[in-house]
């Protein structure tokens, strides 16, 4: 089937089965690998994408769900060698092992601060309780989050 | 003559510096091996036992050859060279002929136009099976009546260590029995990669791995082919802990590619992925330890078994280790140590953080608080009173020549303070917060402490060394130096330490990296936290090579104009400076470029005799922890606070690198104590996925204090010690320690449950007869 999407500002179109998800359609069909296939069951936030404006997991959307839609992804927020604040605070306060959970985490970050510029340790934890890190026990994740919000303030 | 350089590098050693990947990671641009693509290529995917113990009685792929879009399906008779592989003993089928040892084993492998596709043809895979039982229990596999999973018993490896008189007399003895549950390294990135058939009849495979020319020797005899027809690139790693030192799709995806003249791209999903790689071994330690009343030990008895699987993978070295470490830390003058890994159709086990440490260390710290309980002593002061030392000698006559600053360790974790509590709580914060269950009645706390060591670097004789090849050229904005070493980036941050090394010993600012493949020669495996040291080492060495021929050359341009140069020549800001004072930049000295290859050796060791005496370790690292637990009584749910840690580093050259190893490590480490285990029923792994295989989330972690003990190891570059395990092989102790304090019981088995803590389940018993 044709799906039809706006994805990073620009309109897009994909050919999928039925069955595909909106993370395939984005990592196989556009070349955005960014979003991650870490568990494929909306389990471990490694391919968080803002759906309008709204956090989701994209391997839990299906692809057909996403037509009409407009997608925002990981890759949609550096401009040029400009990092976004948040990717900054990450790559400053040693939030990024492997990285495999990076973007995901990012997403969910920027989301996070798009509606709360000064989260708690609380806020924050809940915030990112469904994003799993193998390799930082999120301590620098933690301090990045504070770092980014102190910058975007 | 003896050159000098700048103490101070920007991006040097010891720098507070941003890791080298870092910027295409946050951006989402890092390719890790399931992001790779090609033009034309396939997708492979591998066709698996649901049983753990069959016969195959036939394999009918007609139907799956006839699928639109499947361009190979291939079986075991496909396989174009040796039938078998294996890191320590070539034991395990590329695909399996005729007997299956355990569930998810590979049968068949296809490749067809896209994944969906690839799929349901394997769904049409049609195997028959004739179910075998299954030896499912690690002790009844060493009965005589069990049936022989392998040629060669089911004994993977038996040891045992016999030190001073192990029937010695003790006025005061404890003993326990402890069991640990089987982990999964649960690397988030899957194992993928892909393989590219080339023009000479070889192939080119690009993979997340954790040494690619192990892989590479495993890998080429199974393909008929020789080794420099087998060429490995490391694709970008999304972490792994031990998880990817076995071959998984490699020689799979290299035949598909071979057999179709296409590229092949296999990734595998989580399901697979917890039965595409190896685990922690789950262990039974049965230990008892001797004192005197004043509190100095006098002997340890330990007998070990750990579950390998199916096959060996790499357990008898992590046999080995348990066996050797299991008399903890500490001075013991007589022991005997007995140790056995075993074949079982369990999922195989291997490689994980820690590597038969982290089994031994619980066992030997839950011994050490019975015994200062024994003895009415403070229990960091048991520990004070008996911990090993330079010059110690271990249970296998080994003597400690390097550092071991264990009560220094042991001082400074005591002396961070404890985090201040607060009346006013979130509900979050308590334990199961997030489940909303308590408002902070019946809670108890508990401080529970481990101190725990593991050897650097591969030991028992091997010369795990690693090369390096360093050029220095000189670019119109200035020199820049590029680094080829063959070692595995998986997240820890090698590649970041390399670059510091060669930007301390070269003076230099501008510092590259060649991507890592075969077409330099071996770094050995990232693991057993040996990289800094080797590949760490053998960037020193290719650098000051690179720095001599510079210098030579200096020297000979100024014997031109008459200079003899015999003061001590350095570089400073890319240039060249004697006795203190600027020369020229050394541009000037690079019209053709300098490239040096050097290959670092750790110091040799030996391999155990039988009575398990050798000098057998290259060195150790030490770490102690204390983990403040709080148990929610009626409920058994636990929250961990704080832990704090004190670890012997000997110099951190990437120090926000190895707190983050800390906290990382710490963290699997929790999960290893209070939730996670792969279930498992008659040898079938029953939580296959993130929703059942229970990881720490950032619900989960604590805060934590670390502080770093640097005191330099004599004869390794900058006396840096590996960092990555140490965390690991304390914390599950620690967390468990800090449990038996909150809750008074006995707790020895991990990961520890909430029926376990509310009192429904009583301690395991030892199933030794």
């Amino acid at each position: 089937m044709l799906v039809r999407l706006k994805v990073n500002g620009d309109w897009r179109e994909a050919e999928v089965w039925p069955g595909a998800s909106l993370l395939a359609l984005l990592r196989e069909q556009l070349g955005l690998v960014g979003s991650k296939n870490a568990c494929e069951q909306g389990e471990c936030g490694s391919c968080s994408v803002w759906m309008d404006d709204e956090l989701v997991c994209a391997c839990l959307v299906l692809a057909g769900q996403a037509e009409g839609r407009e997608i925002r992804t990981v890759e949609s927020l550096a401009s040029g060698d400009t990092l976004h604040p948040v990717q900054q605070a990450f790559l400053e306060s040693g939030a990024v092992q492997c990285g495999f959970c990076t973007p995901g985490l990012i997403v969910a970050v920027a989301d996070l601060l798009e509606t709360d510029l000064a989260p708690s340790d609380i806020t924050i934890r809940e915030a990112l309780a469904g994003n799993i890190c193998r390799c930082t026990g999120y301590a620098k994740i933690i301090d990045a989050v504070h770092a980014a919000a102190e910058k975007m303030r | 003559m003896s050159t000098k350089i700048r103490e101070h590098i920007r991006g040097g050693v010891g720098e507070h510096v941003r890791r080298v990947d870092g910027i295409p990671k946050v951006k989402g641009q890092f390719l890790y091996g399931s992001d790779l693509w090609a033009e034309d290529m396939l997708w492979g995917y591998t066709v698996r036992s649901p049983h753990p113990h069959a016969r195959i009685a036939r394999v009918d792929i007609s139907q799956a050859v006839a699928s639109p879009g499947v361009q190979a399906v291939l079986l075991a008779a496909d396989v174009p060279g040796t039938s078998v592989y294996g890191l320590e003993i070539p034991d395990q089928p590329v695909l399996v002929s005729d007997r299956v040892r355990y569930q998810g084993e590979p049968v068949a492998i296809l490749a067809a136009t896209d994944l969906e596709t690839a799929r349901r043809a394997a769904e049409r895979v049609s195997v028959t099976y004739e179910v075998l039982p299954t030896v499912a229990d690690m002790e009844a596999a060493l009965r005589e009546d069990a049936p022989a999973l392998h040629e060669r018993g089911n004994t993977v490896k038996a040891i045992r260590i016999i030190h001073g008189d192990p029937e010695t007399r003790a006025e005061v003895w404890v003993e326990g029995y402890y069991e640990t549950g089987m982990q999964d390294q649960a690397m988030l990135g899957p194992e993928s990669g892909m393989a590219v058939p080339a023009e000479d009849g070889g192939v080119d495979i690009y993979v997340a791995t954790q040494w690619l020319h192990v892989d590479q020797d495993q890998i080429s005899p199974c393909l008929g082919l020789p080794k420099d027809k087998v060429r490995l690139h490391l694709a970008g790693v999304g972490g792994a802990f031990g998880g990817r030192e076995d071959v998984s799709m490699q020689i799979h995806a290299a035949m598909l590619a071979l057999r179709t003249r296409r590229p092949v791209k296999m990734v595998y999903s989580r399901e697979e992925s917890f039965v595409g790689h190896v685990h922690r071994h789950p262990s039974r330690i049965w230990m008892r330890t001797g004192a005197t009343r004043d509190g100095d030990l006098v002997a340890v008895q330990a007998r070990i078994f750990i579950d390998g699987g199916a096959y060996a993978s790499s357990s008898p070295a992590v046999i080995t280790n348990a066996t050797t470490f299991a008399a903890g830390p500490y001075e013991v003058p007589n022991a005997l140590l007995q140790g056995t890994a075993v074949y079982t159709n369990n999922p195989p086990c291997g490689a994980m953080r820690g590597f038969g440490a982290v089994q031994a260390c619980f066992a030997y710290e839950a011994q050490m608080d019975k015994l200062a309980d024994a003895l009415k002593m403070d229990r960091a002061e048991l520990r004070l009173r008996n911990a090993l030392r330079t010059g110690s000698v271990l249970p296998t006559g080994q003597v400690i020549h390097g550092t071991a600053p264990v009560r220094e360790l042991i001082r400074r974790c005591v002396d961070l303070p404890l985090p201040e509590t607060s009346d006013e709580r979130d509900p979050l914060t308590y334990p199961g917060g997030a489940g909303n269950v308590s408002r902070g009645e019946g809670l108890r706390r508990g401080v529970g402490f481990a101190v725990g060591y593991k050897n650097i670097g591969y030991s028992g004789g091997f010369d795990d060394s690693a090369e390096c090849r360093v050029k220095l050229f000189a670019t119109p904005s200035g020199p820049i130096a590029e680094v080829h070493s063959a070692a595995a980036e998986v997240g820890q941050g090698v590649h970041t330490v390399i670059l510091q090394i060669a930007r301390q010993e070269l003076g230099i600012d501008h510092v590259v990296l060649h991507p890592a493949d075969t077409m330099v020669g071996s770094a050995g495996s990232t693991s057993a936290s040996r990289q800094t040291m080797m590949a760490g080492g053998a960037t020193q060495l290719a650098c000051r090579a690179v720095r001599d021929q510079l210098f030579e050359r200096v020297r000979r341009w100024a014997l031109t104009r008459g200079v003899a140069l015999d003061r001590d020549l350095g570089i400073e800001d890319s240039h060249v400076v004697a006795g203190g004072r600027r020369l020229a930049p050394i541009v000037d000295f690079l019209d053709t470029a300098i490239a040096q290859t050097r290959v670092y050796h750790h110091r040799k060791t030996t391999a155990m005799d039988e009575r398990g005496q050798g000098d057998v370790h290259v060195l150790f690292a030490f770490a102690a922890q204390r983990v403040l637990v709080e148990v929610d009584e009626d409920l058994g749910l636990v929250r961990v606070i704080h832990v704090a840690t004190a670890q012997d580093v000997g110099k951190a050259i990437y120090p926000q690198g190895v707190y983050g190893q800390i906290e990382g490590g710490t963290t699997q480490g929790i999960g290893l104590a209070v939730m996670e285990e792969i279930q498992l029923r008659d040898g079938r792994i029953l939580n296959p996925s993130f929703t059942d295989y229970l990881l720490p989330t950032i619900l989960d972690i604590p805060t934590f204090s670390s502080t770093l003990v640097e005191e330099p190891e004599p004869g390794v570059p900058f006396g840096a010690k590996g960092v990555g395990e140490l965390s690991t092989v304390v914390s599950t102790a620690a967390v468990v320690a800090a449990l038996r304090d909150a809750t008074g019981r006995e707790l020895n088995r991990a990961p520890v449950r909430p029926d376990d803590l509310i009192g429904l389940t009583p301690p395991v018993r030892p199933r030794s007869a």
